[in-house]
């Protein structure tokens, strides 16, 4: 998957980095060494200025990177399996009110009960691929799993109530 | 009163009268030097208030804010980014320099003021104030523009072009004869390369000289190193404005990016001062006189400046509207022409330089930032477009 960027020197300002997307059009960002970042959008009428620029600081554009790049995983995480008729990727947030809240992932025996395969485990903004059965489960996990239609909506039963 | 009380309250006055029209300026959108200028033409000769007490203050920090605003310059380059843009946009900055140079020294020709003085005023409307047009592109939010490299690359030849001009004219204004010029001038271009050189190469040792965890060190030590090295240059006619850019270069890295934010409110401070001090040392009843060519003068060299950034963006293939936005943003001149203005004026060469420089300099700051502003109006907008449309049916037809 090549996607272009090109990087631009602003001396005495600092970097522009561009990215050119399929459509056409260029999202340029602008890294100031001072540390603040700007974030334009290419004028369609004008290719050479730029139609809007939103100004973000460190934090914001830290999380608006996390924000892309999570989701970014989601997606691949979730074309994984889509070729292959009857399994189904499911990403299952863990209830607040689970009885496997701080406890192993190996506890829910979830492939013992069900047949699913646990492929991931999403924490934030992090992606844990493969976790361990003494992976602990936390409050706000998102459980990536890969199985059947039946075999989905047990291990949902079961992270949610426990086993029958 | 005390000699001292008397130097406080001149100062403090000024300096809070002068945070008021700072705000003012904010306010209107231009930058706040052409006010500096107009309040030390107040209370300087042959304006209404004199100044007396605090005349010496203003000197000496004149003086520091010509170094401070040099070497804040260098910080914000590295020698890497010189060196890469001068073998980028050689031909840009030399169509600058013939382009914007020429009128001036012309101009002190015609006015019969000599060829030292030709010299002074061919770099007074040569360079571009790179501190308002890189103020002026952010506000106007076109950093992320395409034609914005291009006119940071001219900004950036200019600043290092004068680190060879300087120089030269310091040696021609101490009005040497011909032979014994030549040799100042080649020792002045050989110290400036080899310092370079040293930067460029060994920038990294120097700027380990500094810590940039403690802010009070690292000011007192980089301040320290600069006024050093300009003192020396200045001693061996190299001009101390040159010798703190070239401290400016060296110092790289992190510790740059530190030492411009403790040095940055200093040189705030003290490069008002230098303004200031610019305008009481010029006479405010030759500024009337000189106000006509000042005004053509302007004129002229900005439109050199709108067609040298007109052609550097054509060359780099920047559509009609980025050519227009980068010429029209590059019209003013400022510190610099006020720095060589001043350097000319204080060696004796043509007094009547600092009122044509305050004039112009004056002129070119406000309109400025009203002419950079043009391209982004829809008229603009729609004469472009039915331009461009007119040329596409008679290519077609």
């Amino acid at each position: 998957m090549g996607v272009r960027i090109e990087k631009v020197d602003l001396p005495g300002i600092g970097v522009r980095h561009d990215l050119l997307t399929g459509t056409g059009r260029r999202v340029s960002v602008v890294s100031h060494r001072d540390g603040d970042h700007d974030l334009a959008f290419v004028d369609e009428d004008d290719p050479d200025s730029s139609s809007d620029s939103v100004e973000l600081t460190d934090d914001e554009a830290a999380a608006l990177a996390d924000l892309l790049g999570s989701s970014i995983s989601m997606t691949r995480l979730t074309s994984l399996a889509g070729d292959v008729a009857g399994l189904y990727t499911e990403q299952l947030l863990l209830p607040t009110d689970s009885p496997y809240l701080n406890r192993p992932l190996g506890d829910t025996k979830a492939r013992t009960r069900t047949r699913v395969s646990i492929v991931a485990l999403v924490r934030g903004t992090t992606v844990m691929p493969s976790p361990t059965p003494a992976e602990i489960l936390r409050p706000g996990d998102v459980i990536v799993a890969v199985g059947i239609r039946e075999g989905l909506d047990a291990l949902s039963r079961i992270i949610a109530n426990g086993p029958d | 009163m005390h000699e001292t009380t008397v130097i406080l309250i001149e100062v403090g006055a000024l300096l809070l009268g002068m945070s008021l029209l700072g705000r003012l300026a904010l306010r209107i959108g231009i930058s706040p030097i052409p006010f500096y200028l107009l309040v030390g033409l107040l209370f300087g000769n042959g304006g209404f208030i004199p100044l007396d007490a605090s005349a010496d203050f203003f000197e000496v920090g004149s003086e520091i804010g010509v170094i401070l605003l040099l070497a804040l310059l260098g910080l914000e380059y590295t020698a890497q980014e010189l060196l890469s843009n001068l073998k980028q946009s050689r031909v840009a900055g030399l169509l600058d320099a013939v382009f914007n140079a020429l009128p001036g020294a012309v101009l002190a020709l015609v006015l019969g003021w000599g060829p030292v003085a030709a010299v002074a005023l061919a770099g007074v409307t040569w360079v571009s104030s790179s501190g308002v047009v890189a103020k002026m592109l952010r506000d106007l939010g076109r950093l992320s523009n395409r034609e914005t490299p291009i006119v940071l690359a001219i900004l950036v030849i200019e600043d290092l072009a004068m680190a060879f001009y300087l120089p030269i004219l310091a040696a021609l204004v101490v009005g040497v004869s011909l032979v014994q010029g030549a040799v100042t001038v080649a020792i002045a271009v050989g110290v400036v390369a080899a310092i370079l050189f040293v930067a460029l190469r060994y920038g990294r040792f120097i700027s380990r000289i500094f810590t940039a965890e403690h802010p009070e060190p690292l000011l007192l030590g980089v301040l320290g190193l600069t006024m050093l090295v300009a003192g020396v240059a200045a001693e061996v006619n190299v001009s101390s404005a040159v010798g703190a850019f070239l401290v400016g270069i060296a110092v790289s890295g992190k510790v740059a990016h530190q030492a411009s934010q403790v040095l940055t409110p200093l040189r705030d401070l003290f490069a008002a001062v230098f303004f200031v001090f610019f305008g009481l040392a010029t006479d405010a009843s030759e500024l009337v006189s000189m106000l006509v060519p000042a005004a053509l003068l302007a004129i002229l060299t900005m439109a050199t400046k709108v067609a040298t950034g007109y052609l550097a963006a054509r060359r780099g293939g920047i559509g009609i509207p980025g050519r227009w936005r980068a010429g029209l943003s590059l019209t003013p001149r400022g510190e610099f022409s006020i720095v060589i203005a001043g350097l000319a004026v204080s060696a004796g060469i043509e007094p009547r330089l600092a009122p044509l420089a305050t004039g112009y300099v004056l002129i070119t700051v406000v309109v400025g930032p009203f002419l950079a502003r043009i391209p982004d109006t829809r008229w603009f907008k729609q004469r472009v477009r039915s331009r461009q449309a007119a040329v596409t049916s008679r290519s077609r037809g």
